[in-house]
């Protein structure tokens, strides 16, 4: 490990994806996630790489496309109103198979919305980013060292499945600067790119990187074998961390940024006698679905906490089979969630203070 | 005995898709003799579109890809920088290239993305069953313009290789036909040219062929290529639009 | 020891800049420290803030909603802020620019001219390291010698000459 540094969040994003060895970055200008493109489009040239500023997100969401067809690790960055215009193009990745990751620093929706922090993507990501039957894995760091450990980890997730893997951070964690260092890697074995375009050089027969199947049985043929291994992604790559949890009444269910906030509640709760921890969900997809259901039985109630109207709030629901009371604390559009609010709840659910 | 005709080694020995009396399937072949000339099928990666030729990767023996509509010169860009030494093509139709890929398109060309577009125009929407295209023509009837196409309504068909040609990062840009023989011939010396400068690194080339739809516009293949000659080449004049190298030759 | 420290005042006068010199010798002692700037549609002029957390602990929240210590150095922010400042919190004021007195009475309260001793200094620009000198000299929050190291990672490389006039500035706030 590296000495430390301090980095803004997004920053680092950017500088672990280059030591991840990305060299290829396709993007649009879109607040708050400028500072990545700005610190790519600075060191990329340096090392021979490519950042490259689009017509459009439609445009660099395609370049992404083409350039991890020819089997480079590749990387595309926006925010909220941008994501939506990748979703064409992230469908088309999910559909031929291919290694890519997109990072999405949340802002305040819907609309052009605001672009102040937010959470309110999560539907977004975790359900369809964009047509079709298919899932990417979701990565919801919350910490500067998080972003920039989940970047290693997001690039090889992407090569060792072979699908688009989300970062999804926010304004907050995008902006803010901590300690962190940098990794030298994973040292991880991923498997050989033999299914790459770079021209068949007269040596093999030609590669089809394809998301068109018009025979419906071989689609769906297609879609099921996808589908298998989300199954395998889901029982392997689960990842969550557990604060405070040992003999935890209530349960907070918090990622990112209002993970950050909830804690202070929950040092503060505890300093009151209150028997809080917290499940920190890591992926979002795969949910840690494990976890939460293992937290069920010792559980009074769960209380998500999220910068949005409420949407993560039913994966605890159905992580927990409905089986206890799933709260919800929350605030929207830009707003952050005040610890103080989230203990204010706290005491609520738990019939006052103990 | 010798042979005199046979199939391009660029291009699979499969039957095509193509409707009767397309010309797809000439341009493809035509495509494929400048790959095997050139001896470039081994370095190439073609990008297939959205269209009537979005099964384009099966017919061609390079590596092949399939964009999303209108944005093979994105997936293109991306395929180019990713591994320069790659040469990369993508056939486009005038839907895909001139209507939902314009941004891709002007983008591509303006950055001077060293790749080759073969563009199609045919002045209608093939696959979805004969809509109007941008390239449509005044007054033309498709079915969505029933009564033809009235400017008014629906604004004016697009030049493709005019508006191109004005774009400093453009090295070549020219419109050939496929109703004769000998604009045939233009058309595989142009496609070739076009070929041989992305292999001299010389930047953006386009080829657009004008084409035609015997199946949309309710024609025999031969009274289509008729239609072309008399409608479409008038509105569409054929030739060079832009050739860096020749300007060098001034 | 927990601070949290909200710089506050115009874009342009440095306010981002005091935190991550704050933040950069913090962590250089060992410490956890976090930085988050407020950010806005306007690039010039407008206002501009940053949280600034040092602590022994782990840090959840770099968001600071009532500062236990304010460093204002405009009027708009005095305005905006004063009423947030924790009870028997600090309150850090550029009195060349905030001529009116802080209202709180549960409030510690320091007034430093720095804009214009900076400006009687050859120091232009540089009333933000100024505050900076005073506030770790009230509340003990590091030596001066951390803050030099914080200078000296956080001073670009193009603009080296100026980590003297830098340090001259804090020293100057430290010792009013």
């Amino acid at each position: 490990m590296a000495d430390k540094v301090l980095m803004k969040g997004n920053e680092a994003l950017a500088e672990a994806a280059m030591c991840a060895g990305c060299r290829h970055f396709f993007g649009y200008p879109i607040t708050p996630q400028t500072e990545i493109s700005a610190y790519l489009s600075k060191h990329m040239p340096k090392v021979g790489g490519t950042f490259l500023q689009a017509e459009s997100e439609v445009a660099a969401i395609n370049m992404v496309l083409g350039a991890a067809a020819a089997g480079v690790r590749v990387m595309t960055s926006s925010s909220s109103p941008g994501i939506s215009l990748k979703s064409e193009g992230i469908s088309y990745i999910a559909g031929c198979d291919l290694p890519a990751v997109i990072v999405n620093v949340q802002r305040g929706g819907p609309g052009l919305g605001g672009i102040q922090p937010s959470q309110a993507d999560y539907y977004q990501a975790t359900r369809g980013l964009g047509h079709g039957d298919f899932h990417m894995i979701v990565l919801a760091p919350s910490t500067v060292q998080e972003v920039i450990d989940l970047t290693f980890e997001a690039f090889d997730l992407a090569d060792l499945y072979r699908m688009p893997v989300l970062m999804l951070s926010d304004g907050i964690l995008g902006q803010m600067m901590e300690p962190a260092s940098f990794p030298e890697g994973t040292g991880r074995t991923l498997p050989e790119k033999d299914w790459a375009v770079t021209g068949t050089q007269g040596k093999r027969k030609k590669n089809i990187v394809n998301s068109l199947y018009l025979q419906p049985d071989e689609l769906e043929r297609k879609v099921m074998e996808r589908y298998e291994r989300y199954d395998a992604i889901k029982k392997t790559e689960q990842k969550c961390e557990r604060f405070m949890m040992d003999d935890a009444e209530y349960v907070v269910v918090a990622y990112g940024a209002s993970a950050r906030v909830a804690k202070n509640a929950i040092v503060a709760a505890r300093a009151e006698g209150m028997k809080v921890g917290m499940i920190r969900p890591i992926t979002l997809w795969p949910f840690p679905v494990d976890a939460i259901r293992e937290a069920t039985e010792q559980a009074k109630a769960f209380l998500t906490v999220e910068l949005s109207m409420g949407q993560m709030i039913d994966d605890v629901r159905l992580a927990c089979e409905c089986k206890k009371p799933v709260h919800l604390c929350n605030r929207t559009g830009g707003m952050i969630v005040k610890p103080q609010e989230v203990l204010a709840k706290l005491k609520e659910i738990s019939g006052g203070a103990k | 005995m010798s042979v005199v005709f046979d199939r391009p080694k660029a291009l699979s020995p499969v039957s095509t898709h193509y409707c009767p009396g397309c010309t797809h399937g000439i341009i493809h072949r035509l495509v494929a003799e400048v790959l095997d000339e050139l001896d470039l099928t081994g370095r190439t990666v073609g990008v297939a579109p959205v269209g009537c030729s979005v099964m384009a990767y099966n017919y061609f023996e390079c590596d092949m890809t399939e964009a999303a509509h209108g944005r093979a010169p994105a997936q293109a860009t991306g395929l180019k920088r990713a591994n320069p030494d790659s040469i990369v093509f993508t056939y486009q139709g005038d839907g895909d290239l001139a209507a939902i890929g314009t941004a891709e398109t002007v983008h591509a060309a303006t950055r001077g993305e060293n790749i080759t577009i073969i563009f199609v125009n045919n002045a209608i929407y093939g696959m979805t069953g004969g809509q109007m295209a941008p390239t449509t023509l005044p007054n033309q009837v498709t079915q969505t313009t029933p009564y033809g196409r009235d400017v008014k309504v629906a604004g004016h068909p697009v030049r493709v290789c005019e508006m191109l040609s004005t774009l400093d990062g453009v090295a070549y840009a020219e419109r050939v036909s496929m109703d004769t023989v000998p604009h045939i011939n233009a058309a595989k010396k142009a496609i070739k040219k076009a070929f041989q400068y992305q292999v001299e690194g010389k930047g953006f080339t386009i080829v657009e062929v004008l084409s035609t739809c015997p199946t949309n516009w309710g024609l025999s293949p031969v009274k289509a290529l008729g239609w072309l000659q008399e409608n479409m080449i008038p509105h569409y004049p054929l030739g060079v639009y832009k050739d860096i190298g020749a300007e060098v030759q001034k | 020891m927990n601070h949290e420290i909200l710089f506050a005042g115009f874009g342009g006068q440095g306010i981002l800049f005091a935190g991550k010199v704050l933040v950069y010798a913090g962590m250089l002692e060992g410490r956890q420290v976090s930085w988050l700037p407020s950010y806005g549609p306007e690039m010039r002029g407008g206002t501009a803030n940053c949280s600034v957390i040092i602590s022994d602990d782990p840090i959840g929240s770099p968001i600071i909603n009532d500062p236990a210590i304010l460093v204002a150095m405009n009027l708009p922010s005095l305005d905006k802020f004063e009423d947030l400042i924790q009870k028997d919190g600090y309150a850090f004021i550029d009195s060349t620019l905030i001529t009116r007195k802080v209202e709180r009475n549960d409030v510690k309260t320091f007034y430093i001219p720095a804009t214009q001793m900076a400006q009687d200094n050859g120091m232009k620009g540089l009333a933000n390291m100024i505050m900076l000198g005073k506030v770790i000299r009230e509340l003990g929050v590091m030596d001066m010698e951390s803050i030099k190291k914080g200078l000296v990672k956080v001073i670009p490389e193009r603009k080296k000459d100026m980590l003297e006039v830098n340090l001259k500035a804090v020293q100057m706030g430290y010792d009013f």
